[in-house]
C-alpha cells in the first residue's frame, strides 16, 4: 500500500518534471510557430493585424498557397536560402577549425587552468551581443581602428574595404558562435580516457595517427553537436549580415526582416519562416537526434 | 626457465614528480619467459616504474635496456614492448577484431597474415566468434581477454601488465589467474606485472619485487619472500605475520633467542642474517606456523612455548583463525586447519591455551 502510494507519487513527480519543458516548448515554441504557420496561408491586407483571418465572417476557412508559390517563383528568396546555407556552412567549418584546437588545448591543460580557460571562452557573453558587433564595426570600418593603424604605419595608401562584405559576415558569425562550438567539443574531449591514447601509442601509432584513429572519431558527437549549435542559429542570422554584410550578402534572415517590417507582408514573411524551418532546420534536428541515439 | 640473460634490464631508474621522488634508484633484470611481479601499496611508485618501461614517462636518471639496447628515450610507439592497461583501454568505437588488429595494422602486417594472427590470438584467449562485438557488449572478463589479445598479438619481447586482474570479481580472478599463467607458459613472453594484491603476486610470479617508497625492498621467489622476508615491512605486507620486538639474548646452533618486553620466556627463531647478543631485533612468525593446544606440549630443544587466552576466533570453513592474548598483553594470530569435521576438543572463547612453534618457523629480522 505504502509502496503503491510512493510509486504513484513518483509517477506524479515524473509527470511534473517532464511536463515543465513540454509546457515551455508548447507555449513558447509550438504555439508561436502555429501562429506563423497559420499566417503563412493568409492574404496581406492593410489593416491591424495586416493579414486576413483564417476563418471568414461566414465561418468558412480562408487559406491560400499564394505566398508559397510566390516564394518558390522568386529567385531572390531561393538565392537567399542558398546564401544562408552557404554562409552558415562555411562559418560552421571555420568555427570547427578554430574551435577544435581550442577545446583540445583546454581539455588537455592542467585541471586548475581549465575552469579559467572555459571562463575566458564564455567571457564575451557577459557583454551585449549588439555592442560587440558594433565594436567590430568600429574596428573594421573605413575609418576604423585597423585601417587607421595600417594607414599610420604607411602599410596601405587607401583604406581597405574590411566591412560590408561576406568576409566580415564570416568574421562576425565565427566570433559570435565560437563558444557554442568550443563547449560541446570540450565536453567530449575532456571525458576521453588518457589511457586510450596511450594504448594507441603503445600499439605503435604515432601521435598524429592517435589523433585521427582515436581522438577524432570519439569526439564526433561533440563535432556534430557543436556544428548544429552554430549552423542552426547562423542560418537564420539577421543582425550580423545586416550590420557587417554588404548589399549583395543575401541571407534569409534579412529577406524575412524586409518582408516583415519594410513591406509589411506578414503572410509572405511567415511563409519564408515556415519554409526555413521545415526544409532546413527540421531535417537537421532529426539528424542530430539520430546521432545522439547512436552515440549515447 | 630463466636463462640468465635479461630481456629487459634497468639501471638506477629515478623519477620525481614536483620534487617528490616516485621511483628512486631501481635496478633489475627480467629474464626470458619470466613473470616478474612488482608488488606494492598505492603510491609506492610501481605504476610509474611500469610507465617508464612502456615509454610513457621519461626517467630523470638511469637507463632501460631491452636485449642490451638502450631504449630509455625511445618513444612508446617504437618499443617492442606492449602494455595491458588496468582499465583495459579498449577502443570503444572499434570491434573486438579491430581492437586486436590495431597494433598489427600500424606495423603494416599484410592482410592475410593479419587475419590469421587475429584468428589465432582470439582462439588463444577463447574469444572466437566475438570478432564483431563492440567492447561495451562484452563482460568484464571478456574485455580483459581482448586487452590481453591486443597486447600479445604484436608478439612483444616483454608484456607489461598493470593490475591485470584488479577489475575482475574474486571467482573470475582466480580462474583468469590460471589462464594467464597457461598463456604465458605457451607463449614464453616475459611478463612484468604490477599489482597491490599479494595473493595475485604469489600465484603469478616467478620472482616478486616488493616495492615501497620508490625502492625495491626485496627481490626473490614467492616462497623466499614469504618464508624469508628481509624486513618487517615485507613480512607484514606479504601475508600476515606476528611480529615481536626485543633484544637478542643469545645465539646458539642456528637458533636465536630473543627477549621481548612483557613476555616471560625467551622467543626462539632461526638465524637468518647476522645478529649478535644485545642487538635490537624482531621475530616474525606466520600464523599458520604456530600450533595451539589445551595441554602443555612436550618440552623440546628449539621449541618456543607461550600461554594465553583465546580472545576471538573466526571460522573460515577450511581453517580457523584465533586471536590469542598472551599473558604479557601481546595479541597473536594463529591459523589452524580444520582437519576434523567435529573436533571433540574444540577451542572456545576465553579458553586458556598453550601456543608453540619450532625455532626454524620464526624469522629474526634486524630492520
Amino acid at each position: 500500500m505504502n509502496s503503491l502510494r510512493r510509486s504513484a507519487a513518483l509517477a506524479g513527480f515524473r509527470l511534473v518534471i517532464a511536463g515543465i519543458p513540454i509546457l515551455w516548448l508548447g507555449l513558447f515554441f509550438l504555439a508561436p510557430f502555429l501562429l506563423v504557420f497559420r499566417t503563412s496561408f493568409a492574404d496581406p491586407v492593410i489593416a491591424q493585424p495586416p493579414f486576413t483571418p483564417l476563418f471568414d465572417a461566414a465561418g468558412g476557412i480562408h487559406a491560400t498557397l499564394d505566398n508559397y508559390t510566390l516564394l518558390l517563383n522568386d529567385s531572390l528568396f531561393l538565392s537567399s536560402y542558398l546564401g544562408s546555407v552557404r554562409i552558415a556552412a562555411i562559418s560552421t567549418l571555420l568555427c570547427l577549425i578554430a574551435g577544435y584546437p581550442m577545446a583540445y588545448a583546454i581539455a588537455r591543460s592542467p585541471q586548475p587552468w581549465r575552469t579559467l580557460l572555459l571562463l575566458l571562452v564564455i567571457l564575451p557573453f557577459w557583454s551585449s551581443f549588439l555592442l560587440r558587433i558594433y565594436a567590430w564595426m568600429g574596428l573594421l570600418g573605413t575609418h576604423g581602428v585597423i585601417n587607421s593603424l595600417l594607414l599610420d604605419l604607411g602599410l596601405i595608401q587607401r583604406p581597405l574595404a574590411l566591412m560590408y562584405n561576406d568576409a566580415a559576415v564570416y568574421l562576425g558569425i565565427v566570433y559570435t558562435y565560437l563558444p557554442f562550438m568550443v563547449l560541446p567539443l570540450y565536453a567530449v574531449l575532456e571525458k576521453h580516457e588518457i589511457a586510450l591514447r596511450e594504448a594507441a601509442l603503445d600499439l605503435g601509432a604515432r601521435p598524429l595517427r592517435v589523433f585521427t584513429d582515436i581522438t577524432l572519431p570519439l569526439s564526433m558527437p561533440g563535432v556534430v553537436a557543436g556544428s548544429m549549435l552554430v549552423f542552426i542559429p547562423a542560418i537564420g542570422e539577421f543582425v550580423i549580415p545586416a550590420l557587417l554584410g554588404g548589399l549583395d550578402t543575401r541571407m534569409i534572415g534579412r529577406a524575412l526582416f524586409d518582408e516583415f517590417f519594410i513591406n509589411r507582408d506578414w503572410p509572405l514573411a511567415a511563409a519564408v519562416a515556415t519554409v526555413l524551418l521545415l526544409v532546413i532546420v527540421l531535417p537537421l534536428m532529426v539528424f542530430q537526434r539520430g546521432q545522439a541515439r547512436a552515440h549515447p | 626457465m630463466p636463462s640468465g640473460v635479461p630481456v629487459i634490464r634497468t639501471e638506477g631508474l629515478c623519477k620525481s614528480f614536483a620534487g617528490q621522488p616516485a621511483v628512486n634508484g631501481v635496478s633489475f633484470g627480467v629474464e626470458a619467459a619470466e613473470v616478474f611481479v612488482i608488488l606494492g601499496g598505492s603510491g609506492c611508485g610501481k605504476t610509474t616504474l611500469l610507465r617508464m618501461l612502456a615509454g610513457f614517462e621519461t626517467p630523470d636518471a638511469g637507463a632501460i635496456y631491452l636485449d642490451g639496447v638502450d631504449i630509455t628515450h625511445m618513444p612508446p610507439y617504437e618499443r617492442p614492448v606492449n602494455m595491458m592497461f588496468q582499465s583495459y583501454a579498449l577502443f570503444p568505437h572499434m570491434s573486438v577484431a579491430d581492437n586486436v588488429a590495431y597494433g598489427l595494422r600500424k606495423e603494416g602486417v599484410p592482410r592475410a597474415e593479419l587475419r590469421a594472427r587475429i584468428k589465432e590470438m582470439l582462439e588463444l584467449v577463447q574469444l572466437s566468434g566475438f570478432d564483431a562485438r563492440k567492447p561495451d557488449q562484452l563482460s568484464g572478463g571478456q574485455r580483459q581477454r581482448v586487452a590481453l589479445a591486443r597486447a600479445l598479438v604484436k608478439r612483444p619481447r616483454v608484456l607489461l601488465l598493470d593490475e591485470p586482474l584488479a577489475a575482475l570479481d574474486k571467482k573470475l580472478r582466480e580462474q583468469t589467474q590460471f589462464e594467464l599463467m597457461n598463456l604465458q607458459d605457451r607463449l614464453g613472453t616475459s611478463f612484468v606485472v604490477v599489482t597491490h594484491d599479494q595473493e595475485e603476486a604469489m600465484t603469478l610470479a616467478s620472482r616478486i619485487a616488493v616495492m615501497d617508497k620508490g625502492r625495491f625492498l626485496q627481490v626473490a621467489s614467492p616462497q623466499e619472500i614469504y618464508e624469508y622476508p628481509c624486513s618487517r615491512f615485507v613480512a607484514e605486507f606479504v601475508g600476515t605475520a606476528n611480529i615481536f620486538g626485543g633484544h637478542v639474548s643469545g645465539v646458539s646452533d642456528q637458533v636465536v633467542s630473543l627477549t621481548a618486553d612483557s613476555i616471560a620466556s625467551p622467543l626462539l627463531g632461526a638465524l637468518h642474517s647476522g645478529v649478535a647478543a644485545g642487538d635490537q631485533a624482531w621475530l616474525a612468525v606466520r600464523p599458520e606456523k604456530i600450533q595451539l593446544g589445551k595441554e602443555a606440549p612436550e618440552a623440546q630443544a628449539g621449541r618456543c612455548v607461550l600461554t594465553g587466552v583465546v580472545q576471538d576466533l573466526a571460522y573460515y570453513g577450511g581453517r580457523s583463525v584465533y586471536r590469542v592474548r598472551l599473558d604479557g598483553g601481546h595479541t597473536v594470530l594463529v591459523s589452524a586447519q580444520n582437519r576434523l569435521r567435529s573436533p571433540t576438543r574444540k577451542l572456545e572463547w576465553d579458553e586458556s591455551v598453550y601456543l608453540f612453534w619450532e625455532a626454524q618457523a620464526g624469522v629474526v629480522l634486524t630492520q
